[in-house]
């Protein structure tokens, strides 16, 4: 079957979802590639970031369309005319093959550039614009288009001249509304692949630039820039995104967040620094960047606390920055903080978090208390997964072990406390689970082990056949 | 001549400033607890430095719960970050909040940070010393590493001592080199006091031994860790007082037992 063709391949007459050995008959000497959909949509998505220079607001219209909402950007690129083709230059320098249109609704766009490019259609205007066109071009079902041009309707114009009513008993509504939508009643919303950022500033360069001091520089004054636009507002970023637009297209999105809203230029720069400096694969200015754009995705307001004499707010502000930073060079989940959990599960007792967003939480978390002159109940090193031992015997079948191997070393149990038992949670979905024996056990070197049976004693462990089995032991921890 | 003499003085002149000002920084000490030790401390751990503690790979909890230790007596409720690797997790398992807890320390003044190697471990040290906010930096190494040389130690004692935070290095499975730090530890953990309970054993013990000591003798000893008191302290006979039995003497119980 052909997947795409270009334009030579159509002059002959091939078609998509012609079957390759007919056109084999059509055209001997055919070049035929095998389709590859991942590419395709690769290629499409890399274009739209591309386009990102143009409006933040871009849409994917798989296979491979693009619907770009310039609503209050084209006099930046000197208006609408200018803009197209700018980007059809371009995309044409790259190799290409666009057609491009513009127009009061996404479907009317999109039906233009079916038929030509480089169409400018004013409000209003839509109708007249795509009047004499084939049915074909509004892009409905091929069933709908065949039944159309049987009904002898062949032109947009010819459909358009009905009424509403006829169409959508004989075609449905989902038609009629696409051709309303064509003729430029009402549009269908376009999903931009990206929420639209808060706040955007940019700077183009006539000249590329690739140094990373030429980067860094233009990083921080476009910081004041933004930091500036959103002092006015009392805003802070909590997310920021530098974007950087190599001259041949590719671009390159670095994000980084913050745990509280930045309102300092100098914190923006830093973080940026440290968040270039840590990247696995360095940023590449190949021939340079023509475009660098910083935006805030998350903002909050900012509230102006009352610094007094305590210096706990100042260092929790302090702390809160190094972890930013942190954070920017290694990534948000490798900093954490804990919250203790309402469960007896030892390995579930405590919850990580990132501690960007939960510090404040964590700093004010309720732990349970601990049991007043008495050694340590839990141990200072837990496995996330118990580690299975080796227990030859047990002089008392419930009672605790008198040597075991862990990691093929023997030790023999001096002391031992015991045991702690822990119950599974059968209120839970996946709480079927062996009971637990506890035992803090100290060995002949003075190493402390918090070891456990999985499982009671002839009760619950059974083998294949159905008789009870000898339960298994674990090392759970270890105690300092 | 002269010209010598004058460059050899103005040499030690230097080398002079160079140790007073290691000395102006010197201000804080801790003590730990334990009288003798914090006799050969000089009155206890040294603030705004580095101290190194040392361990074989099959005693890391024991000198885990040492460093956690000296981290609580240096940290005076400001928040304690702890960075380590990814690796070490898997050879002595995850420090645990609730063990933590259990020792006396506040989970809640702690940040970990999970790092992937040691170089990013090494920076992210060396950033969180010079910040002031924080009461005490641990950096938890597992194994030789060849990046950690004099060079990283100087730049986390230069860090430690402007900022005035305490940098604490949990070194598993290695060897003591030469570095920068103030005091070298070695730890093994110690048997509970001997007595007649096989039943019972009491605060963590350390078997503690001083390798190395800028301002100070060396020496080793048996320390305990007062959970309640949050201090170190020197051995008791906890649980049960058992006269005059010496340490590292097996417990008679046991061997009737075993025999």
């Amino acid at each position: 079957m052909i997947h795409a063709l270009d334009e030579a391949a159509e002059r002959l007459g091939l078609h998509i979802g012609q079957p390759l050995a007919n056109a084999r008959a059509m055209c001997p000497d055919l070049k035929v590639f095998d389709a590859d959909v991942v590419a395709d949509a690769k290629t499409l998505s890399d274009i739209a970031d591309w386009c990102d220079r143009f409006t933040p607001l871009v849409a994917l219209d798989p296979p491979h369309g693009l619907f770009l909402d310039i609503t209050g950007c084209a006099h930046l690129f000197g208006g609408e005319a200018a803009l197209l083709r700018t980007l059809v230059l371009a995309l044409g320098r790259q190799g290409f093959a666009v057609s491009a249109a513009i127009a009061g609704t996404s479907v009317c766009a999109r039906t233009l550039t079916r038929q030509a490019t480089g169409i400018i259609v004013a409000d209003g205007e839509e109708a007249a614009a795509i009047d004499r066109f084939p049915v074909s071009a509004l892009g409905a079902d091929e069933t709908i288009t065949t039944g159309l041009r049987r009904a002898g309707l062949k032109t947009i114009g010819d459909v358009a001249s009905r009424a509403p009513s006829e169409i959508t008993a004989r075609f449905g509504a989902r038609f009629s509304t696409l051709l309303a939508h064509a003729l430029g009643q009402g549009d269908a919303p376009i999903s931009p692949r990206k929420p639209l950022p808060d706040y955007i500033v940019e700077k183009r360069f006539a000249e590329p630039i690739a140094t990373d001091t030429m980067i860094a520089m233009t990083l921080s004054r476009l910081a004041d820039t933004l930091i500036a636009s959103m002092e006015k507002q009392g805003k802070g970023a909590r997310r920021l995104e530098a974007a950087f637009f190599r001259t041949d297209g590719v671009v390159r999105a670095i994000m980084v967040e913050t745990g509280r809203p930045v309102t300092q230029s100098k914190v923006i720069d830093r973080l940026f620094r440290e968040r270039l400096d840590a990247l696995a694969d360095p940023l590449d200015p190949g021939f340079g960047f023509d475009v660098v754009r910083l935006s805030a995705s998350r903002t909050e307001i900012v509230v102006q606390e009352q610094r007094d004499l305590d210096a706990h707010v100042h260092d929790n502000d302090e702390l809160a920055a190094l972890i930013d930073r942190i954070a920017a060079r290694i990534g948000g989940k490798r900093v954490v903080v804990h919250l203790p959990q309402d469960t007896h599960i030892p390995e579930q007792a405590v919850l990580a978090v990132p501690a960007q967003h939960h510090l404040a939480v964590a700093m004010q978390a309720e732990w349970p208390a601990r049991v007043e002159s008495e050694p340590p109940l839990r141990p200072l090193r837990l496995f996330d997964k118990p580690e299975p031992v080796t227990v030859p015997f047990a002089t008392v079948p419930d009672g605790p072990p008198h040597q075991f191997t862990w990691r093929r070393a023997k030790h023999a149990v001096v002391r031992v406390e015991g045991p702690e038992r822990i119950a599974m949670e059968w209120w839970r979905q996946d709480g079927k689970q062996l009971t637990r024996d506890y035992f803090r056990i100290e060995d002949a070197e003075g190493l402390r082990f918090w070891i456990f049976r999985d499982g009671l004693y002839e009760g619950e462990v059974f083998d294949a056949d159905g008789k009870s089995a000898p339960p298994r032991w674990y090392v759970h921890g270890l105690f300092a | 001549m002269s010209a010598r003499m004058s460059a050899l003085a103005t040499l030690r002149s230097q080398i002079e400033r160079i140790e007073t000002a290691e000395v102006v920084h010197h201000q804080g000490r801790i003590a730990l607890g334990h009288s003798e030790v914090d006799r050969a401390l000089k009155g206890g751990l040294a603030r705004a430095a580095i101290h190194e503690v040392f361990c074989a790979g099959s005693q890391g909890a024991a000198a885990t719960g040492f460093v956690t230790g000296l981290a609580g007596r240096v940290t005076a409720q400001r928040p304690l970050l702890w960075v380590r690797q990814d690796f070490s997790e898997r050879e002595t398992g995850a420090l645990s909040m609730s063990g933590l807890a259990e020792l006396g320390l506040d989970p809640r003044l702690m940040v970990m940070v999970r790092a992937t190697d040691v170089e990013s471990a090494l920076r992210t040290s060396a950033d969180a010393l010079a910040c002031d906010a924080l009461g005490a930096v641990v950096l938890e190494l597992w194994g030789e590493t060849r990046q950690f040389d004099l060079v990283a130690s100087r730049k986390l004692t230069l860090a430690a001592q402007s900022s005035g935070v305490t940098g604490l290095l949990l070194r598993m499975a290695a060897q003591p080199l030469p570095s920068t730090a103030e005091t070298r530890w070695m730890l093994r953990a110690a048997h509970s006091p001997p007595g007649s309970a096989w039943d019972a054993w009491g605060a963590p013990r350390f078997d503690v031994e001083l390798l190395r000591n800028r301002h100070g003798p060396c020496g080793r000893w048996i320390m305990e860790w007062k959970c309640d008191e949050c201090q170190f302290s020197e051995p008791s006979a906890y649980p049960q007082p058992v006269a005059a039995a010496p340490a590292y003497r097996p417990d008679p119980a046991v061997f009737q037992r075993a025999g």
